[in-house]
């Protein structure tokens, strides 16, 4: 009767357990939105906390301090996450989960949207919580918005740009066919021709719906539901695969995310470039770039003009568990007037929601690439926008990276997509 | 080596017999220093390449040149820069707090539970030594989401508590292990004569066995420690600002620019956090060695 | 002091042996309550430390692993709680079966977490034996070559540390660095491997990465093994006239065994539960994926599923250990017996 008392504190831990198990929201992601969480504290006012991801160059901290010297009663304060897009996201999760009061207003990804509004976790924008999306950019309400309700109110965007060597291309491609035409330069300069981000991760989810959405294919229908069985999409990924095959996208972008192929680029390796407005500011100063006075800029080339860029960026969502929801809103609509959105592109090269702010000569002047990034966001697809997001870009990424790296052919990946997809919006 | 020579000594009845040991002892010392050369460069040749690229123009962070080029400081004052909120200082001073507290708790407890393993005898000894061993198998991915909801119920998210705590829990199976390993190894008999010669259990304990077991205690330390300053996964999850580790510091360094990835500055990051490993193992390097022979000799 | 203290370590436990096998009479009887009493004291902190953090989350882990994913709602598009599943979720990932879209399951196609289960499981385990082995053999070559005495032992010790005491999170971004297509190992071999982009290269340049930043800790636990054979014990089999291969093989071998075993079985749980490398390293890519890195995926996309994954994870790591101790001896106890390690 002596022997099992030093199990003793082993066994009162698992009661310990089982107890918090039961209590503690341990079902994990079956919380059911809308209900009491969106209806409680709409005129509570108060302190609150804004979280995003690493503050990259200073912008928001700055805003903070101007909203705070307006509003003393009502102070911000900021929660910064990692630089890592999945911690960020995972963070957010563990968090809504937890029901966290402190998680007023959150910085979420496009991506995310979809998927935190079906958990229920976001704050719908409309009604007495609604946002003024007038002047934004459509693509972006379009990316903060699930089954035609706001979640989330965009605030910054981002879509793909051709940078292209303006001394061996006398004009941008308009099209991918035309593109292709032009690797013939690039050989004759012995450099590669193309390249994005092939690399099996996030970037690849990015670049094959580019390439499916330029071509006329979608990787969604208007309901939501997978449509890669088309002829279109399979010509857009053929592009991809093709140009793998005979070399004009070099073997070694295989291996690229953003920052490699930017390198190729500024190292004078590559002819054509699909990448972010980042690679600007970049290519243009750094010690080592051997294109700062030959980087030319266009829209990505598509099938028969422009293509169909994926959508990035980020927005304003407010949680629904915030104790302090009209100081949230009135926050979010701080975000996304004309003046703080000025200052996102000044200060921190974000690219505006507001379409008025592209023609901006003093911001043009600085940011020289806002007249065709507007091209490209007006043109740009978001990505899939649906609750089973990782399931979605997971789908594609194998699928993808399968059929560029030729171990099956375009069409059968696009199949493979077609069911994986498939089965995760069949639930479980 | 003189202790050889001289039982060689001893021994030697002919010359050649000598000339051939000596030989013998000649090659197997240079033998040692080349493979110690080996091994220093299979252990430092990364960390160099590290070092070299810490010290680069962020413009010139893929020079393959293999020698400093373009040296600047600029990435170490960009790790220590506070203005962007990087608190790597505060982070450094964190991973010490919490590795130390992690190593002096788990060694405190992993003593007691070893000496109980290899000393005592008494039943259900399996059960708890699978119980210990079947705590280091779930995967550390899955640990997370209940920790985090453990930790918001209780209030304890982003204390220095909610980051120690599940650290000793990962370093304790190691800890306990290893510590029982090497008290099974341990002369008990001296503690036994220490018994004889009038000290109490825990006296025979302390100025016998611990002297003994010196070596294991400070591999064991040495062992814990690092595995708490390289614990990532949970402190990303459960810190926040103030008591965050350097690894979560690290990652998130950023670039000036949204997806450019800071190589430089995360390299002169990782060179900042190695040095204290490295003086610490020099610093305990001597007890490590000093241990057993020089306790069991007095 | 050869002939003093010679003998004791070759047979440690002798000391002791009536404590543990000795024949139960009475007053033995009495030993072990009062023993186990002690026992319990001792143990008392270790147990809570690990029931906290440990067996709280695998018991709601196990909870959690009966239970379906949150499902989507067609009219109201949000997510509903799925309910009790049973078993459905580990048959699920045995047998690689997805849901199908018109209800019931159907194999998993490429692209979904459910069809790479036991791809990942091979991943994981040919990881774990190459890696092991490698940092074995490695570790114990360089322990031999500490234990020595020669200038600049400090040095080597300090050294051999370094690539351990360098977080993972920067090993794995360094290393993907220098395994970059244009970067200095490409450079210093003049080859042009796509290391992250095919899939030996890739698993190549993650076992590489994980014996390089591992192998300090084998070397360790092995060293403190060798420091605490006394160096008498080699005088006197060289006295006898043993090679270095015997004296390696009869003496150093079965004496640094249990610290040796320890050091591989716990290398061994780490290795199955390989994460950081491989997944900041590829991804995941080109077959890397690990179970771990399945279980984090799959977090990501429903967390009741991911639950019975990181169980089926536990049970198979669990199998390995058992198997370990039960086969090759790596338990502490069963070497403390008075027929130890001597004569195996």
């Amino acid at each position: 009767m002596k022997t099992p008392r030093f199990l003793l504190p082993a066994a009162t831990a698992g009661v310990l357990a089982i107890s918090l198990t039961a209590c503690g929201g341990g079902g994990g992601g079956g919380t059911t939105g809308g209900g009491s969480d969106a209806e409680a504290n709409l005129d509570s006012r108060g302190p609150i906390t804004y979280v995003q991801g690493k503050d990259n160059s200073n912008v928001v901290r700055p805003l903070i301090e101007k909203w705070n010297a307006a509003h003393p009663d009502e102070k911000v304060t900021f929660k910064e996450q990692t630089d890592q897009a999945d911690q960020q996201h995972d963070d957010l999760v563990q968090n809504f989960q937890a029901k966290n009061a402190d998680y007023d207003v959150a910085s979420v990804d496009v991506v995310w949207t979809a998927e935190f509004a079906a958990k229920g976790w976001l704050q719908p924008l409309k009604d007495k919580m609604a946002v003024e999306t007038e002047g934004m950019l459509e693509p972006t309400i379009e990316a903060g918005s699930y089954k035609g309700t706001l979640y989330a109110a965009p605030v910054s965007s981002d879509g793909g740009i051709l940078y292209y060597r303006k001394d061996l291309v006398p004009e941008a491609p308009k099209t991918w066919a035309e593109m292709m035409e032009m690797c013939s330069i690039a050989k004759q300069n012995n450099i590669g021709c193309y390249s994005g981000q092939f690399k099996q991760y996030e970037g690849l989810t990015v670049n094959a719906s580019e390439a499916i959405n330029s071509a006329g294919g979608s990787v969604l229908n208007d309901e939501g539901k997978p449509n890669l069985n088309t002829p279109e999409a399979e010509e857009g990924l053929n592009n991809l695969v093709e140009a793998f095959k005979n070399g004009n996208i070099p073997a070694e972008a295989i291996t690229y995310q953003e920052e490699e192929s930017r390198r190729a680029f500024q190292e004078g390796k590559l002819l054509f470039l699909r990448n972010w407005p980042y690679v600007y500011n970049l290519a243009t100063t750094e010690g080592s770039s051997q294109v700062k006075d030959v980087l030319g800029m266009a829209a990505l080339p598509g099938k028969d003009g422009p293509g169909a860029s994926s959508l990035g960026g980020h927005s304003a969502a407010i949680s629904v568990y915030s104790d302090h929801k009209a100081t949230a809103l009135d926050f979010v609509k701080f975000l996304v007037e004309e003046e703080q959105q000025k200052f996102f592109a000044t200060q921190g090269s974000l690219a505006p929601v507001l379409g008025a702010l592209y023609e901006d000569q003093e911001l043009v002047s600085k940011l020289p690439y806002l007249p065709v990034l507007k091209t490209s966001i007006e043109n740009a697809v978001p990505r899939p926008v649906t609750p089973f997001y990782p399931a979605v870009t997971q789908a594609i990424q194998e699928n993808a990276y399968a059929a560029l790296k030729g171990e099956k052919p375009a069409k059968d990946a696009l199949a493979d997509m077609q069911k994986s997809i498939e089965s995760a919006g069949a639930g479980s | 080596m003189t202790t050889t020579a001289a039982s060689t000594g001893l021994r030697a009845e002919q010359d050649k017999g000598r000339k051939t040991a000596q030989n013998r002892e000649k090659w197997a010392s240079v033998r040692t220093y080349i493979s110690a050369a080996v091994i220093l460069i299979w252990c430092l040749a990364p960390a160099y390449w590290m070092v070299v690229t810490a010290f680069r123009e962020v413009g010139f962070t893929y020079d393959t040149t293999p020698w400093p080029t373009h040296v600047t400081l600029d990435n170490f004052i960009t790790a220590f820069d506070t203005s962007f909120g990087n608190r790597f200082g505060q982070a450094l001073l964190n991973s010490i707090i919490i590795g130390v507290t992690v190593t002096v708790i788990s060694l405190i407890i992993g003593v007691f539970a070893a000496y109980a393993l290899a000393r005592l005898n008494f039943r259900f000894k399996y059960l708890v030594l699978g119980f210990i061993l079947g705590a280091s198998m779930f995967p550390g991915v899955a640990l997370i989401t209940p920790l985090f909801q453990l930790f918001t119920n209780i209030g304890w998210m982003g204390t220095y508590q909610a980051l120690i705590i599940p650290n000793i829990s990962f370093v304790l199976p190691l800890t306990v292990y290893t510590l029982t390993s090497f008290f099974r190894e341990m002369p008990w008999e001296l503690e036994e004569s220490a018994r004889v010669d009038g000290c109490t259990q825990g006296q025979a304990f302390r100025k016998v066995i611990m002297p003994l077991a010196a070596p294991a205690i400070f591999t064991t330390a040495i062992l814990a420690f690092i595995s708490s300053w390289n614990e990532f996964l949970i402190a990303s999850q459960l810190s926040n600002e103030a008591t965050k580790p350097v690894t979560v510091a690290i990652a998130s360094f950023a670039g000036a620019q949204p997806n450019q990835i800071p190589y430089t500055a995360i390299m002169a990051a990782g060179t900042i956090v190695t040095i204290p490993l490295v003086i610490l193992v020099l610093v305990f390097q001597r007890k490590i060695v000093a241990g057993l022979t020089a306790g069991a000799v007095k | 002091m050869a002939t003093e203290l010679g003998p004791t370590p070759v047979k440690p436990a002798s000391g002791t042996p009536e404590v543990h096998h000795g024949p139960k009479g009475v007053g033995e009887d009495n030993r072990i309550l009062s023993q186990g009493k002690w026992a319990s004291w001792l143990l008392a902190p270790t147990i809570v430390a690990l029931g906290v953090v440990i067996v709280y989350p695998i018991i709601s882990a196990i909870v959690m692993s009966f239970q379906k994913d949150a499902g989507l709602d067609p009219v109201t598009g949000l997510f509903t709680a799925g309910g009790p599943a049973g078993i459905q979720n580990y048959v699920n990932w045995l047998g690689q079966q997805c849901a199908a879209p018109g209800g019931g399951t159907v194999a998993c196609p490429p692209g979904t977490l459910g069809g790479q289960f036991w791809t990942a499981t091979g991943t994981t385990f040919l990881f774990t034996v190459i890696t092991v082995a490698f940092e074995t053999v490695l570790g114990f070559w360089m322990a031999m070559i500490m234990a020595r005495t020669f200038k600049g032992r400090g040095l080597v010790r300090a050294a051999v540390l370094v690539p351990w005491a360098i977080p993972t999170a920067v090993t794995a971004q360094l290393w993907l660095f220098m395994f970059d297509f244009n970067g200095i190992i490409n450079k210093l071999f003049n080859a042009s491997i796509l290391w992250t982009g095919s899939e030996w290269p890739a698993k190549w340049a993650v076992i590489i990465a994980d014996t390089w930043k591992t192998t300090p800790f084998m070397a360790l636990l092995i060293l403190a093994g060798l420091q605490m054979i006394p160096a008498e014990v080699y005088e006197a089999s060289k006295v006898d006239g043993a090679s270095a291969w015997q004296r390696f093989r009869l003496i150093t071998l079965p004496l640094v065994k249990p610290a040796l075993m320890v050091a591989i079985l716990f290398r061994t749980l780490d290795a199955l539960r390989m994460f950081d490398l491989p997944y900041i390293l590829t991804g995941g890519a080109n077959n890397t994926t690990t179970l771990s890195i399945l279980v984090i995926n799959q977090i990501r996309q429903g967390f009741n599923s991911a639950a019975a994954l990181s169980t089926i994870t536990f049970l198979i790591i669990f199998l390995v250990a058992f198997i370990f101790v039960r086969f090759l001896g790596a338990n502490v106890v069963e070497q403390s017996g008075a027929t130890g390690k001597g004569k195996k």
